[in-house]
């Protein structure tokens, strides 16, 4: 608020310790974790090298450090003032990607130079935070409700599409994490429960068949009815959403079962875990779970694991860095891990509850959104509880442009939760 | 602000919580409660691979290696790890149709999917070096040598025995081995397994996705080193051996040869005998049911120890011996023999006749002679009843090494035939007396004995009274720690001065007598002449000596089937035996190429080499 008081001597002046620690500990996590998966038992002497994975990372986790330093030392109103700018530019770039990017595993959402690789989507997880703080800081007296939260969608909206064009599904679902964002600036609960209601009945339908789908539909109106006590206006209002939820479990069916080609659907099948493929998606993920579960109590030790070292688990280094935590580190450790990253999450929500500015809180509750999302999809894909979708582990997994992305959501916390 | 809506950070926070709490049960579960998670991760990545040490190897008593190791290579395959590969490929390396590969990838998947199975045996070192090259192409598949025997002298094949793999049954009883191990079946490979075999030894190693191998686990922590068999020093001349072999070339019979001083058997031969080198590698099932079928040959049987034949004439040396201890006769006993012995209307001839004492008898071979004499030594009045003189006898002959195995390190003996006090009782109906059994006196009627118990005989007279049990393996282990399981002497039970006439009746019957076919200048030699009887054609030709007298190095026996009369083949195989042994060299070529040409059977078992 009042810059020129400021003492500029300590950059980290007023930001949260706890969160730096928190963050400081993750990224040498993750840079062990990468280290390790790629040591090489074999070789006798090991340099350090910097065109390896852990030389890469190493590399990312500092270019990362300046850009936190600068973001720390700048004027925390430029995020404000500028957030608009930031949005469309950000927008702009990953659609140019679509067009013009470069392919890597199937989705096109790389800018390619030289050797240089970079997906300009995580810069968009970041924009979009900052352009929802400023939309929903702002927006209330101009705009009607309801238009608001169609506004609010739409700006979620747009960089999920065009993340679907990119190919890259796991990305835009991290979009739709800032419905956490909403329901905390009062987004209707009923209409969350509801859409939640939705993709349950939806995966259902998918995984096992409309019949039990319907069923599961029908135990849950019998239940709200004998809630409602006899309100008839209420009952009436049930069968309705009932009579809508089995509307949507018959086109979904029909969709699936009619509309998809059948290689489309082998690939929905085998994100659900419905048909075995012992090469593909079911072997990465019992690969997975093997190397999870064999890490114990304890684990085998750093540097000791099998599993993650020996290629059996699939994308090691990246989206599946949690194997190699969880067989090294064993039980113990995934539960450290699993508790910093809670205790960041909470932490930020802390934080942004006690923030001045509704800017800032609606922002840091966009951090902790994403982080939270990425967290729940990431370690639930490798234990098997969520159909494998590829999205990094925050600061953990090897890349610089998650690296990047994650470092400006929370620094820029940082600076604008310290801004009071 | 918005405090309107501010009780929701709990709602978030509580549903956070929840969602992770989820997530710490379940690793809980995967981690610490399900145990199945370790193995598979090690079944994934470790691969425990046997070592097995080399066998030991065999010498002989002159240190010529006559059992030596070859290493071949198997292909190995863990069904479950094999991913698909270049079917064509592989069948164009092992040289076999796609749908033969197909059918034993099928069979290893029933015997075990996580096992390995051989899919291509004793492959040549070409095709390893070709299939190593390209190995990493077939994933679930791996290369393992083995080592197996080869026998750089192709004699000796009934004592050294064979190995084989074990059988299923062998493994219910037997943890150390696995399917596919191999094992000793036969002579020395099976009695002394434990000590050829050594100790198999493992190796852990991490293999990756692709099963290629990446280097020891744990730095070698769990690995168990190989202990190597341990090689065998064996009382064998195989020169004597293999001339021995020679000798019997195209006869039926045996050849024991015995050091009488420690019963060190310097050779045994079997005749037809096959080359050992058959019974190894691809080609060891179909040369072994060759062999095996073959019925009027019998290559795989063992005469020297199994065989059971009337021992004939050679078998009065013991009944005088017997007779001397039991006081019945003494050197000076005359008998007069008048051409025979007879019993009733029956007479047992005799080729000769006059006044006979022990030497002379035995000089004669007279049955006559010898009838008597085992006619009072069971009828002995020391005893009540023929039962009682006969038992005395039988604990005398037993103890001189008949009706009984001698437990030697070569499996399989026969114990020969002395029949019980109860036999003869049940026959007779109790009612009998000497001359009911006489024949056994002479070495015919209800008397079996092995050529390695007639040998042994022969061993007990040239020591005057003892033996130590026959055996082939004198030392083990590279400090040649002697064998320890023969050094017990064994006392025959009959004064060593009662040896003397009947040594010098053989004596004489070398230089004047039946045998003096088997005279070498410069060697003393006491022989004893014998045919035995055979009810299924010609008479066999036995012969039994020992030389030199006044320092016996050689106890020698030997049976020619169907060879006539002792002095025909027997005495002259046995001398040039003897001559060899003692002089490293015979002089006497014409007989020994006379030995050599004689054939009485056609055998191919011999020149046959392996196939491959
Ligand atoms: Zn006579």
């Amino acid at each position: 608020m009042y810059p020129g008081i400021e003492n500029k001597s300590r950059f980290t002046k007023g930001a949260d310790k706890y969160l730096l620690m928190i963050y400081a500990a993750l990224v040498f996590i993750g840079w062990l974790a990468i280290y390790s998966s790629t040591y090489d038992a074999l070789a006798e002497v090991r340099t350090f090298d910097l065109t390896d994975f852990y030389g890469r990372q190493l590399l990312w986790i500092l270019v990362s450090a300046v850009v936190g330093v600068i973001i720390l030392l700048i004027d925390s109103n430029i995020f404000q003032t500028y957030a608009g700018i930031i949005y469309i530019v950000c927008m702009g770039l990953i659609l140019l990607v679509v067009f013009f990017g470069a392919d890597i595993n199937g989705a096109k959402s790389w800018i390619r130079i030289g050797s240089f690789t970079f997906q300009p989507i995580e810069l968009a997880k970041f924009a979009t935070a900052l352009m929802l703080a400023k939309f929903f800081s702002q927006g209330k007296t101009s705009l009607e409700r309801r238009t608001q939260w169609f506004f609010a969608f739409g700006l979620i909206l747009i960089p999920a599409a065009i993340a679907i064009l990119q190919k890259d599904t796991g990305s835009a679902l991290v979009f739709f994490s800032f419905i956490i964002l909403f329901y905390r600036e009062g987004f209707n609960t009923g209409l969350i429960l509801l859409g939640i209601l939705a993709i349950f009945v939806f995966v259902i339908t998918i995984k096992f068949n409309e019949l039990y789908a319907i069923a599961c539909l029908t135990v849950l109106l019998i239940v709200a009815c004998v809630f409602n006590n006899g309100n008839t206006k209420k009952i009436i209002r049930n069968f309705v959403v009932y009579g809508s939820f089995v509307l949507f479990v018959f086109a979904v069916n029909f969709a699936y079962t009619q509309i998809l080609q059948p290689h489309q659907r082998q690939r929905i099948d085998t994100i659900f875990g419905k048909s075995v493929d012992p090469k593909g998606a079911d072997f990465n993920l019992n690969q997975s779970k093997i190397a999870i579960g064999s890490g114990g109590f304890v684990g085998k030790g750093y540097l000791h694991g099998t599993q993650t070292k020996l290629n059996f688990v699939p994308e090691q280094r990246t989206d599946f860095i949690f194997c190699s935590i969880g067989e090294e580190f064993g039980f113990l450790g995934s539960i450290i891990l699993i508790g910093l990253y809670l205790t960041m999450v909470i932490r930020i929500i802390v934080l942004s509850e006690k923030a001045r500015t509704d800017f800032t809180r609606i922002y840091g509750y966009g951090v902790a959104s994403i982080i939270f999302f990425h967290l729940f999809i990431n370690i639930g894909m490798t234990i098997g509880l969520i159909p494998v979708i590829g999205i990094p582990l925050p600061l953990i997994s090897y890349g610089g442009s998650s690296m990047l992305g994650f470092t400006l959501l929370i620094f820029t916390f940082l600076k604008l939760s310290a801004e009071y | 602000m918005n405090p309107l809506f501010q009780q929701r950070k709990v709602i978030i926070i509580l549903v956070m919580l929840l969602i992770m709490a989820v997530y710490v049960i379940r690793l809980f579960g995967l981690q610490v409660v399900d145990q199945t998670y370790k193995d598979r991760a090690a079944a994934n990545a470790i691969r425990e691979i046997m070592v097995t040490p080399p066998r030991g190897l065999i010498y002989d008593r002159n240190d010529s290696l006559i059992v030596a190791n070859e290493v071949v290579y198997n292909l190995m395959a863990i069904p479950k790890n094999i991913q698909a590969f270049d079917t064509f490929d592989l069948c164009n390396i092992l040289e076999i149709e796609k749908e033969e590969l197909i059918k034993r990838l099928e069979k290893a998947k029933v015997y075990s999917p996580i096992l390995p199975s051989i899919i291509e045996q004793q492959m040549s070192k070409e095709d390893y070096g070709y299939l190593q090259e390209k190995m990493h192409k077939f994933p679930g598949f791996y290369v393992e040598s083995r080592i197996l025997r080869s026998y750089p002298i192709p004699v000796a094949a009934h004592i050294l025995g064979y190995i084989g793999e074990i059988t299923e049954e062998q493994l219910k009883e037997e943890t150390y081995y696995q399917l596919g191990d191999y094992i000793g079946i036969s002579g020395i490979e099976k009695s002394y397994e434990e000590e050829l075999r050594g100790q198999k030894g493992k190796r852990m190693v991490l293999v990756d996705v692709h099963n290629r191998e990446q280097g020891s686990y744990k730095n070698g922590e769990e690995d168990v080193r190989a202990v190597p068999g341990e090689n065998l020093w064996s009382t064998l001349d195989i020169a004597l051996q293999e001339y021995g072999e020679k000798l019997m070339e195209g006869k039926k019979g045996s050849i024991v040869a015995i050091e009488p001083k420690t019963g060190e058997i310097l050779c045994i031969v079997s005749s037809p005998s096959y080359d050992p080198n058959l019974l190894v590698g691809k080609s060891r099932s179909k040369n072994y049911s060759k062999l095996y079928t073959d019925s009027v040959n019998l290559p795989l049987f063992n005469r020297a120890l199994k065989a059971c034949y009337p021992p004939g004439s050679t078998f009065k040396l013991a009944n005088g011996l017997i007779a001397e201890q039991e006081g019945v006769l003494t050197e000076y006993t005359i008998y007069s023999c008048g051409g025979g012995y007879s019993i009733g209307n029956h007479v047992i001839g005799c080729h000769h006749s006059g006044a006979t004492n022990l030497v002379s008898g035995v000089q004669h071979s007279c049955n006559t002679y010898f009838c008597r004499a085992f006619y009072n030594t069971v009828s002995n009045h020391r005893y009540h009843s023929v039962q009682e003189g006969y038992q005395a006898w039988r604990n005398h002959i037993t103890r001189l090494g008949f009706g009984q195995k001698f437990n030697t390190d070569l499996p399989y003996e026969s114990k020969g035939i002395i029949p019980s006090v109860e036999y003869f009782n049940k026959k007779y109906k109790n009612h009998w007396n000497g001359n009911y059994i006489v024949s056994m006196g002479i070495g015919q009627g209800e008397v079996g004995a092995t050529p390695l118990q007639m040998a042994n005989l022969i061993a007990i007279i040239a020591n005057k009274g003892y033996y130590y049990r026959p055996h082939v393996v004198r030392c083990i282990g590279d400090k040649q720690t002697p064998n320890m399981r023969y050094t017990q002497r064994m006392e025959s039970g009959i004064e060593s001065r009662y040896f003397n006439p009947v040594i010098e009746g053989m004596r004489l019957a070398v230089l004047h007598g039946t045998a003096t076919g088997a005279k070498i200048d410069g060697i003393t030699i006491a022989g004893k002449t014998g045919t035995a009887q055979n009810p299924h054609g010609a008479d066999h030709s036995v012969f039994a000596c020992f030389a030199p007298i006044e320092d016996p190095q050689i106890a020698v026996f030997v049976l020619v089937e169907n060879g006539g009369w002792g002095a025909s083949y027997a005495c002259p195989i046995a001398s040039l035996i003897i001559e060899y042994y003692l002089n490293r060299e015979v002089k006497r070529t014409d007989l020994e190429q006379r030995m050599i040409s004689t054939h009485f059977i056609k055998t191919n078992n011999k020149p046959t080499k392996t196939e491959d």
